[in-house]
């Protein structure tokens, strides 16, 4: 049960890094904790992705020979289109094997995404800092109660 | 067939990169525009070619079938791939059609509701979220789906935010749409990483094709199923992942609401369609016990739940967005049906849908730009000081309870006959059951209007103040397409029934 543990050590620190996130989401009431908790919800994903592209042995993906037909291309195309398969047809079509580049691309992109979400989400807390005087969930709901109740529109 | 010879042929054959890049492209350039006039015109020429090359596309499956565009010239399953096919041109159509009332409507409503000096960053916004919901829906590669989900959300929370000018609740519904909906996109991008484990591809094609080869494929496949249902459980809105919504709907711009309510979580939806019938597959055991139980169950109890929470609304814009909770419920329960006429159904239930309840919040917009209204107490008279906007909000709402000659009538009846010819005449019950519940929230709006005498101001009884031209113009058109399905005219209601049933004989062919 152990060994298991420690040997995909890498699915352990994801799965924490995941649960703690979204324990922070859920259980905090301050809007900065939450996208802290958020970030760390996602960043875990990161992780997930980026343990999938290893490939035992392998080498970084990075073609070392340019023939002029462009033919050493084609382990790395292979590479991309199967994680599974990658080390077998790479290793049968050159001396070389390559981890999988792919899930680092898609990775990247997600990055970018986390950013997006969290600078939107931050100025999101700014205006509401601003409006509300307040960045506590419950506060906030309590002004909005009274607001309900008291019907003021404008 | 005539029509489809109109269209140049370059426009069809670029045209399913065109709906996503001019969108995307034009939003850069709409945002530092400096004149909002010039923003404005900018934004809704961009919709309006998107809406004809949308329809050219659709015209092009009838009469050719499925295409597929490789973006660059890299062949699937290596490349990025575009699928035009009878699932994903009509709700194609219908985003893009939305999008041009939407902006039409825009015209009055922004005035109302976003600061001038802010509007060509808003239509900027406006374009990013409709260039990702088309691409959402139009893309053949899973991780794609994401990124473009995350373009349309991000941009959707900015603009639910804008409403803060009107209403500062916006703030905290643009917040708490944010972290839910940024918990569902990590679910989904998380089974997908699952599934690239398991398939090692992100073609969805590819990734079928590899799935039904494995019979379903290990845990692993099962685990990121799941993952995925989640998380575009939470884009949809599914009964109890819905919590966002009610604000969202509610306290973002009009305009918005519009676009929101009939085209954002109708292209998640298609989504789960798309996977839980191309990529995935019925025919696996825990497929089918997700349509059977989890989808069927959130469906009922949704229906029943939110339908109950609508009526007990004092404001009537969150009374039509516990509505929507409640008519995705429908639509699921199409989807759990599982036959290709309860997927007909609630496909058929997804377009009408958008239709009525864009009539409905397009009205609603109406009555906030001329009297600052939205409390259920405030429609009294309304029938009088604005006729035309009401008599909108009657048709349209007769529709969402399903009054024969309407458009929602015909999709209930559908999914009423695929539920009794399976043999589920519970949810037969249920369906009836929560169309008289729609009767009581709908009723209460329109008896205040139409039964209630309009307010004394400072002695005076408001007087007749219609809504402009350019609200009503959208409204109506909306209104008219209600009736055409409803009552068959000009063949509206058999296409849009086409439409659904190809989509679904689609579904159910692969699934076979």
């Amino acid at each position: 049960m152990f060994s298991i543990l420690f040997e995909q050590y890498n699915y352990a620190v994801v799965i924490i890094l995941m649960m703690t996130g979204l324990y922070v989401v859920f259980a905090s009431q301050n809007l900065i904790k939450k996208l802290v908790g958020l970030s760390i919800f996602q960043t875990s994903v990161f992780l997930l992705y980026i343990t999938i592209g290893k490939v035992e042995g392998g080498q970084p993906p990075i073609v070392e020979s340019h023939g002029e037909d462009h033919a050493s291309l084609e382990p790395v195309l292979v590479a991309a289109g199967n994680a599974k398969d990658a080390a077998g047809y790479a290793a049968g079509h050159s001396d070389v094997l390559y981890s999988n580049p792919l899930p680092h691309v898609l990775i990247l992109t997600a990055i970018v995404v986390g950013v997006a979400t969290l600078a939107i989400g931050l100025s999101l807390v700014v205006r509401i800092r601003e409006v509300y005087g307040t960045i506590e969930e419950d506060g906030i709901n309590a002004l909005d109660y009274s607001y309900n109740l008291e019907g003021i529109e404008e | 067939m005539d029509i489809l010879s109109l269209f140049p042929a370059w426009l069809l054959e670029q045209g399913p990169a065109f709906v996503i890049v001019l969108p995307l492209l034009m939003g850069a350039i709409v945002a530092i525009m400096p004149s909002r006039t010039l923003a404005w015109w900018a934004a809704l020429i961009v919709t309006l070619l998107c809406t004809v090359t949308a329809f050219g596309l659709l015209l092009q499956v009838y009469s050719n079938g499925a295409s597929l565009y490789t973006m660059g010239g890299w062949d699937p399953p290596h490349g990025i791939s575009l699928v035009v096919d009878a699932l994903s041109a009509p709700v194609l159509l219908l985003i893009a059609a939305m999008a041009v009332v939407t902006m039409v409507y825009a015209m009055p409503a922004t005035i109302a509701e976003v600061e001038p000096k802010k509007r060509a960053p808003f239509y900027a916004a406006f374009l990013l979220c409709f260039a990702g919901l088309m691409g959402m829906v139009i893309t053949g590669d899973a991780f794609n789906v994401f990124v473009f989900l995350e373009v349309s959300s991000i941009s959707t929370y900015a603009l639910v935010a804008m409403g803060a000018a009107r209403d500062r609740r916006a703030l905290a519904a643009a917040y708490n749409y944010l972290i839910m909906g940024s918990i569902g996109a990590t679910f989904f991008v998380i089974g997908l990483g699952f599934l690239f484990m398991e398939t090692g591809t992100l073609n969805m094609a590819d990734m079928s094709r590899i799935l039904s080869d494995l019979d379903g494929g290990s845990r692993v496949a099962k685990v990121g199923y799941g993952f995925i249902v989640v998380g575009l459980g939470l884009k949809l809105a599914m009964f109890p992942l819905h919590t966002w919504l009610p604000g969202a709907y509610a306290y973002s711009p009009s305009m918005v609401t519009v676009f929101l309510a009939s085209t954002a979580t109708k292209a998640a939806l298609y989504l789960l369609l798309r996977f839980t019938f191309t990529v995935f597959d019925p025919s696996f055991n825990y497929d089918i016990v997700v349509i059977k139980y989890v989808l069927v169950g959130v469906g009922v109890v949704g229906m029943i739940f939110a339908s109950l929470q609508a009526i007990f609304q004092t404001d009537a814009r969150r009374t039509l967005a516990y509505s929507s909770v409640a008519q995705v419920g429908y639509m699921l329960l199409g989807i759990g049906i599982a036959t290709a006429a309860g997927i007909a159904a609630g496909y058929l239930h997804l377009l009408n849908h958008a239709i009525i309840k864009g009539g409905l919040f397009l009205a609603m917009g109406a009555f906030w730009y001329r009297f600052g209204i939205t409390r259920v107490t405030d429609f009294n008279g309304l029938s009088k000081t604005m006729p035309w906007t009401m008599g909108a909000f009657m048709i349209s709402g007769l529709s969402l309870i399903g009054v024969p000659f309407t458009a929602g009538f015909v999709s209930k009846v559908n999914l009423t006959i695929a539920a009794a010819d399976k043999g589920w005449w519970w949810a037969v019950a249920v369906i009836v059951v929560t169309s008289v519940l729609a009767i009581i929230y709908i009723g209460r709006i329109l008896l205040a209007a139409y039964f209630g005498s309009p307010p004394e101001i400072d002695g005076e009884t408001v007087k007749r103040n219609e809504a402009p031209l350019m609200m009503l113009i959208p409204m109506w058109i909306l209104v008219f397409l209600s009736i055409g399905i409803g009552s068959n005219l000009f063949g509206l209601g058999d296409n849009f029934v086409m439409a659904s049933e190809r989509a679904a004989n689609l579904l159910v062919g692969i699934g076979g």
